[in-house]
């Protein structure tokens, strides 16, 4: 089935304590040469039919006033997978 | 920012600024007036470079200079007298007031607000708001033990309520929980005044030993000046200036870059590493950065100092390396702190960071004479007299005028206004239903359901009760107990008489609980102060609020002035919320709000007027604001409050309840439901020596009263302490194993029934 696929991220210039927390974590694995991490979202939408215009277009909206929080989050990317 | 691109390319040094002297400066775009500007220009004898800019900007504004304010706020120090001190350890000016506790115990504790960025992003804005005011009280030296909040939402039934109200309240618990603080009491009240800005207030409770006091006095040449904590990224940069000194425009907000984001897990590192710190002796003084940031916390160390600061800002640890050296000095990041430390101590300083993983960078020291001055890669990008940013900065003296519509909204109270009255049991006791269930006097578990307020083991009284109470010290019991106030209703009508009655109301709650009253807190919240009408409000609340201060003998210790709250172009009600702080001997004397005995006589303490004007009853029953609030009663306050605190001591009063919103009505429906224990009331003998009828008799809320539950074999004793200290008493009731209320002759309500009236209104809405 055909999915629209939202990703959602923390707003790059505000503190992301989830991705300071997991940076912290890889660090403490030994593993080094990791200077930051940002924890974001991704959401999956699966359509009952084939993508039209009109829902595509309404998946956009819902992405910038549902899906994240604009005051802290971007939308970075929103594309159809068949 | 706007304000930093043109910078960006080439540095504005202080040399620079020799060269190119008459650039053209975005001062307006960070919200300094023409005036302002031509200040600084005079102070500096050029113009600011871009880097001074951006600090006087954000120091200058209403938020961090109390410019429209301190005309005002400085009757607090005026009508604080030498008596009043007596306890004072730290008074306002500081980040917070210390008050001796006595056995070498001394409480911090402090108000502020966090409203606009809590309309913008409800869940981060009240989370960082707890953050905020609890550096604040770490910043003293103390450790700290609760929290308190004080929220006002707009209409419960509107659509965008909803938004606010779970993001605002999943805020604050997330913090408080998270950084293991109980939460231990507080307001919620819904009016539409507040729609498009909510009132999201925190206070933070924290306790210290004498010796462990610190200042933010930077002192001592030669002492490093250390910024600790979280990494400085570009959070809320301008917050201060922009967001919470000037009005959401009309349509939503449009400034919407000024956020941040809280981590309160590296708080609650940050207080331990803090506190540890504090028992190695290793820092001189400490600032917690907050509004401002790095411009606030090295101006106001070296302001309040004896010395000057040099920095090297390219030393500051940051989260994006392309940040310039404006936005470093603007940014409101999180979770930081800034100390002064003994290069003696530096070592040991170090290490305590390190155990805690808490990163730290030493950008300077303390200097000779009072110059601050900041390097950016070993150029001079500020030059100033840190007095001029954080001390002397501009006092307004605002036009103030006597608000047109006032005289007609004092003439139409309810008596004017013609509201019907009833003498029928039915009605009465369906009016004593609505009010039960009434979005402001509903239950608010929904909310405090979300709180910790167990943690740390040391919880006295939470909500519920009148006040939050927490045990100090394990081993004598000695305890505090804090209660805030205000009636934004009271203050539309009469803001000098509101402002009172909040503090009355504040002080009357530490006194139910059994503690005597020592020391007042306050955020006032108002609508903006370019409108002369608000100014009046202002300057009308400070007054009453001084000089109430002054009759009860306690001083207010520090707070907070929230400026340009409004809906549209409509003010707030004015809402100064008054924190009274109160101690305890030992708090197995507390008492709760609620009996838990049958057979227990209920007395009312103080006199019944009818004052029905702005009360729970006319808003809720009739919709209806108008007419002149209750009087005022300092003196019988001051009565009430010593046979509270005798009669707790003495064993003598099982559980007490203060009266205000909904009245004597309100008052019986949550003294049973504290614990479930069912009572018995009559009301002729309160109409007949108050001169009263019986929709005054419950609903009226005339000040300086409160029901106690006593034990018969007490009652002599009682009443002659109360004669003694000439607080009118009479019998109405008694308590009894009856799962409900019944007010003799008039009606009796099942327990279950107002019960599930209380409970059921905020899940309505929110659940």
């Amino acid at each position: 089935m055909p999915t629209i696929v939202v990703e959602v991220m923390p707003k790059q210039e505000l503190l992301d304590p989830q991705g300071k927390a997991v940076a912290a974590a890889i660090a403490r694995k030994g593993i080094s040469g990791v200077s930051a991490v940002q924890v974001g979202k991704r959401f999956e939408i699966i359509t009952e039919g084939p993508v039209t215009a009109e829902l595509l277009e309404s998946v956009k909206a819902l992405a910038e006033d549902f899906l994240s929080n604009a005051v802290i989050e971007d939308v970075v990317s929103i594309e159809v997978v068949e | 920012m706007s304000a930093t691109e043109n910078t960006k390319a080439v540095l504005d040094t202080v040399e620079n600024v020799a060269k190119d002297p008459e650039r053209t400066q975005p001062y307006a775009a960070l919200g300094l007036k023409d005036g302002e500007y031509a200040l600084i220009k005079d102070i500096l004898g050029r113009r600011p470079t871009s880097a001074e800019l951006a600090m006087y900007s954000v120091m200058w504004s209403e938020h961090c200079s109390y410019k429209s304010s301190k005309k005002y706020l400085r009757q607090f120090g005026t009508k604080t007298t030498e008596e009043m001190r007596k306890h004072l350890m730290v008074g306002m000016g500081q980040n917070a007031g210390v008050v001796d506790i006595g056995d070498g115990w001394a409480v911090t504790f402090k108000v502020e607000s966090h409203n606009h960025p809590s309309y913008i992003e409800p869940f981060q804005g009240a989370a960082t708001g707890v953050g905020g005011i609890v550096r604040d009280i770490i910043s003293m030296g103390a450790r700290p033990i609760a929290v308190m909040d004080q929220l006002r939402f707009g209409a419960i039934d509107h659509e965008d309520t909803a938004r606010v109200f779970h993001g605002v309240v999943g805020g604050i618990s997330f913090y408080g929980n998270c950084l293991g603080l109980p939460n231990i009491g507080g307001e919620t009240y819904f009016d539409s005044c507040y729609q498009a800005n909510p009132l999201v207030n925190a206070l933070a409770l924290g306790v210290l030993r004498h010796e462990d006091l610190k200042l933010a006095n930077a002192t001592g040449v030669g002492n490093k000046v250390v910024l600790f904590g979280a990494r400085t990224g570009g959070d809320g940069i301008g917050g201060a200036s922009i967001l919470a000194s000037d009005s959401f425009s009309e349509g939503g907000p449009t400034k919407r870059p000024a956020v941040q984001v809280g981590d309160p897990f590296a708080e609650k590192v940050l207080i331990e590493c803090c506190l540890e710190l504090y028992a190695a002796d290793a820092v001189e003084a400490i600032q917690d950065l907050g509004a401002a940031g790095i411009s606030c916390a090295t101006s106001e160390l070296a302001a309040n100092g004896d010395g000057g600061m040099h920095v090297e800002l390219d030393r500051v640890l940051l989260r994006d390396e392309t940040l310039t050296p404006e936005e470093i000095l603007m940014s409101e990041s999180q979770e930081r702190m800034m100390a002064i430390v003994d290069p003696a101590k530096l070592a040991t300083f170090e290490a305590i960071c390190k155990k805690w993983e808490v990163e730290y960078s030493v950008l300077g020291e303390v200097t000779e004479g009072n110059r601050l001055t900041i390097d950016w890669h070993g150029e001079r990008i500020v030059d100033v007299d840190p007095s001029t940013v954080a001390v002397d900065s501009p006092v307004y003296d605002r036009p103030v005028a006597y608000p047109a519509w006032i005289d007609a909204l004092n003439a139409q109270g309810v008596n004017a206004s013609g509201l019907t009255r009833s003498e029928e049991g039915a009605q009465l006791g369906k009016w004593m239903l609505d009010l039960a269930g009434s979005a402001d006097l509903a239950s608010k578990s929904l909310i405090t359901n979300q709180y910790d307020h167990y943690v740390m083991g040391n919880t006295a009284l939470a909500m519920p009760d009148d006040a939050g109470m927490v045990r100090i010290d394990e081993e004598t019991g000695l305890g505090v107990a804090l209660a805030t106030d205000a009636n934004g209703r009271y203050c539309q009508l009469d803001p000098y008489v509101g402002a009172q009655l909040a503090l009355s109301e504040a002080y009357r709650n530490v006194s139910s609980a059994g503690a005597t009253p020592m020391a007042v807190t306050d955020c006032l919240n108002f609508g903006s102060p370019e409108n002369p009408e608000v100014m009046w409000q202002f300057s009308k609340a400070v007054e009453g609020l001084a000089d109430a201060c002054q009759i009860l003998g306690i001083p207010v210790t520090g707070g907070n002035v929230s400026f340009y709250n409004q809906t549209g172009d409509k003010p707030i009600f004015p809402t100064p919320v008054v924190g009274v702080m109160g101690v305890i001997d030992d708090v197995a004397a507390r008492v709760p709000s609620g009996p838990q005995d049958a057979g227990l006589n209920i007395y009312l303490l103080g006199t019944t007027q009818d004052e029905l004007d702005g009360s729970a009853w006319a808003h809720v029953v009739h919709d209806h604001l108008g007419g002149r609030p209750p009087a005022v009663k300092l003196e019988a306050e001051k009565a009430l409050s010593a046979v509270l605190g005798a009669g707790a001591n003495q064993g003598l009063i099982f559980a007490s309840h203060d009266l205000s919103d909904g009245g004597l009505a309100q008052a019986i429906a949550e003294f049973s439901l504290r614990f479930g224990m069912g009572a018995r009331y009559w009301l002729g003998e309160i109409e007949a020596r108050d001169g009263v009828d019986l929709t005054a008799a419950l609903f009226s809320e005339s000040s300086a009263r409160a029901i106690v539950a006593v034990p018969r074999e007490e009652d002599v004793k009682f009443i002659g302490l109360c004669e003694g200290r000439g607080v009118p008493v009479m019998r109405i009731g008694v308590t009894e194993d009856t799962a409900a209320i019944e007010v003799q002759n008039l009606f009796t309500l099942q327990l279950d029934e107002i019960r599930a009236r209380s409970n059921e209104t905020l899940p309505k809405y929110f659940g």
